[in-house]
């Protein structure tokens, strides 16, 4: 294979297979914004999968079983939020929990579904015009996912949402000083339920694009630690959606360079690959301090008119 | 204080003993009743699921070896987990510590030439060995690096799984096994005493209920145990009490990570007698012990019941799978949402009811 259609090939399969990971990590950037660590990452995207691929082979269209996903993700959250915002159950103990759950119930009730290929899965894009470039064109404008442009236009409109609007100030300021965004009139509850809806409804999304497109079949357990990379990643791009576009690209990239050494190494060391890559790439994170730029209140429950 | 009619709600800075225990009956009492829903929706009237649950567990010898048989990996990853949770240590990785002395277990019984009755204690060694090194490595990232704990424990069993993989489908591929991934039978001096008529590896059994006790003096009765807890209950505390971080973390991920591993050691030593496929040396045990652990609220010993509730879970998945044809994932099913109710009922405790007829006020109007 020559050096060009090496890179089209590594770029093309690094934006499919980025793809979930850029839509679970931007959710999970606007929870932990304010101030909630979700570790049912995992158990929200399989039961997106789930969903996805249940109402797409039923109604027939792989748009609304991606809606369906949506709504079964940020539905989950809400469990999520109930527990550790009203409840102020401990947030990771209830992450977990989500997780577990979500495994085993979208397990019971896909049984049936095994195996079956989706009818209809959703259909690819190639860009007109641009598709002809180049290089370029085969590696990033071909054969692509409809969810990857939206993926890459939804980074950008959520780092502007978070950095330039008030609605930013609102969620940063909930997650790092919930106290005092209270004093000054701010519903830290409803915006924490808000952002961890918001980001339930990534993570079904991403979930369901693994099962109506990426490989159109329901498997149990499809996800495959996919949502712990998530959270892996999250941290990595310093809750920063435009750093999450580089952190996933660069770990994609990571993971399909990896696979170019198959002829050299057994298959399961690639398999390993994305779950040793995910621990070097907080070790990087650690060593360049990303955790001082963590959210103040991340991870603790927030309880009116205490010190 | 908050009043509601004649009752009075108190707060309390520390739940007694039997708020404790009847708000964590209250929790599974709830995942039962959220379980019957779910048992209806897919088709099995819940007081059938019930009934057959219990005959097949309780209800015979075999049920209750069964249930024996699932308690002994819960128990040891459990006791671990209770221990690295006391120090806010989140070890999420019990299930590839796990595999890990699994592995380390069938290497001593596979390549060695040790004399028969230093077979097994050796496998011991060995598994809690690797079990405990494979559960230091998160606690040296975590302490030098900052590197997340859930994650990297989590990312840790995906790696130990695959190099599980790898093993039995490379170079340690049985010769005598044909087509299946699997190695080759351990020599019979490997093999771990069953009770009779059963499944139940008893030395493990054992080696579990002592590990229990022996956690719990570890944490009540020595100086070991008196930093890993002010280190857990208070950083900064232990901080100026100058505690180091890095010793506690490291000694509770050894210990933690070690007794995982010998619960590896008892599934491929007592049941398989090779190493095998992942999925089937654990049926998701290091997973499950998260809730064991947390069940038992910090206490090693209350962890020995909490792993008999779930080893009884296990079989009656076991049990419903056979006689209902329901998916094996019911038990994912009530874990979580044991583990729901369990954190979600937490608050109740922290409040004490009294009746008070006669108080002033009125409904719901908080005071102090």
């Amino acid at each position: 294979m020559d050096w060009e259609s090496w890179v089209v090939s590594t770029l093309n399969r690094a934006l499919a297979y980025g793809t979930p990971l850029l839509w679970g990590t931007l959710g999970e950037i606007y929870a932990e914004r304010a101030g909630v660590v979700n570790l049912g990452v995992e158990g929200m995207m399989i039961l997106g999968a789930f969903s996805a691929f249940a109402v797409a082979q039923s109604v027939g269209d792989p748009w609304l079983g991606l809606l369906a996903a949506a709504v079964v993700g940020a539905g989950a959250a809400l469990i999520h939020a109930l527990f550790t915002v009203t409840l102020r159950a401990n947030q990771y103990v209830s992450g977990l929990a989500l997780t577990i759950f979500g495994l085993g119930f979208s397990g019971l009730l896909g049984a049936r579904w095994v195996g079956i290929p989706l009818a209809n899965p959703l259909p690819k894009l190639t860009v007109p015009g641009l598709s002809q470039l180049p290089v370029l064109g085969p590696a990033l404008f071909q054969n692509q996912s409809y969810l990857t442009y939206i993926g890459l236009f939804l980074a950008v409109v959520l780092w502007l949402v978070l950095y330039k609007t008030r609605w930013g100030i609102v969620i940063r300021s909930v997650g790092e000083s919930p106290a005092t965004a209270d004093a000054l009139g701010v519903n830290v509850f409803l915006v924490r339920y808000l952002c961890l809806a918001f980001g339930g409804a990534m993570a079904g999304v991403a979930g369901g694009f693994l099962s109506v497109e990426y490989r159109p079949a329901w498997t149990e357990g499809m996800t495959a630690g996919t949502g712990w990379i998530v959270i892996a990643l999250t941290i990595f791009a310093a809750w920063n959606p435009l750093r999450a576009v580089w952190g996933v690209l660069l770990f994609s990239g990571l993971y399909h360079l990896a696979y170019r050494l198959q002829a050299w190494f057994p298959p399961e060391f690639l398999k390993l690959m994305p779950y040793a890559f995910a621990i070097l790439v907080l070790a990087i994170a650690g060593l360049r301090g990303a955790r001082q730029l963590a959210p103040g209140a991340l991870g603790i429950p927030y309880t009116r008119g205490e010190k | 204080m908050r009043r509601l009619g004649p009752l009075a709600f108190e707060r309390r800075l520390t739940p007694s003993r039997p708020a404790v225990l009847g708000v964590s009956l209250l929790a599974i009492l709830a995942a039962l009743g959220t379980m019957s829903i779910i048992f209806a929706a897919y088709g099995v009237p819940p007081l059938r699921a019930y009934a057959v649950i219990i005959k097949g567990t309780l209800g015979t010898r075999f049920g209750l070896m069964e249930v024996l048989r699932r308690t002994i990996p819960l128990l040891l990853c459990g006791v671990g987990l209770v221990l690295a949770f006391r120090s806010k240590f989140w070890n999420i990785g019990a299930e590839g510590q796990l595999l890990a002395g699994a592995v380390a277990a069938a290497g001593v019984a596979l390549f060695t030439d040790l004399p028969p009755p230093l077979l097994l204690p050796a496998m011991f060694g060995a598994g809690f060995l690797a079990g405990a090194i494979w559960g230091m490595v998160p606690a040296l990232l975590k302490v030098r690096l900052g590197v997340n704990d859930v994650i990297s424990t989590l990312m840790l069993n995906y790696v130990m799984i695959y190099i599980v993989e790898w093993l039995i489908h490379g170079p340690w591929k049985g010769p005598t096994m044909r087509g299946f991934a699997y190695t080759d039978t351990f020599p019979r001096a490997a093999w771990l005493p069953l009770i009779p008529r059963s499944m139940v590896h008893w030395p493990t059994l054992a080696v579990g209920v002592g590990a229990a006790i022996l956690v719990a003096l570890l944490l009540s009765r020595t100086r070991l145990g008196y930093e890993l807890r002010v280190s857990g209950e208070s950083p900064d505390a232990a901080h100026y009490a100058g505690i180091s971080f890095l010793k506690v973390s490291l000694v509770v991920m050894f210990l933690s990570g070690g007794l995982a591993g010998l619960a590896g050691v008892g599934e491929v030593a007592g049941i398989h007698h090779k190493l095998l496929p992942p999925i089937q040396i654990s049926l998701g045990y290091g997973y499950t012990a998260i809730i064991v652990a947390w069940l038992a609220r910090g206490s090693p010993l209350a962890a020995v019941v909490t792993a008999l509730l779930f080893g009884f879970i296990f079989a009656a998945g076991d049990e419903m799978k056979v006689t209902l044809q329901m998916p094996f994932q019911v038990v994912g099913v009530f874990s979580g949402l044991i583990l729901f109710f369990l954190i979600g009922v937490e608050l109740l405790m922290y409040w004490r009811v009294r009746f008070l007829p006669k108080g002033e006020g009125w409904t719901g109007k908080a005071g102090s």
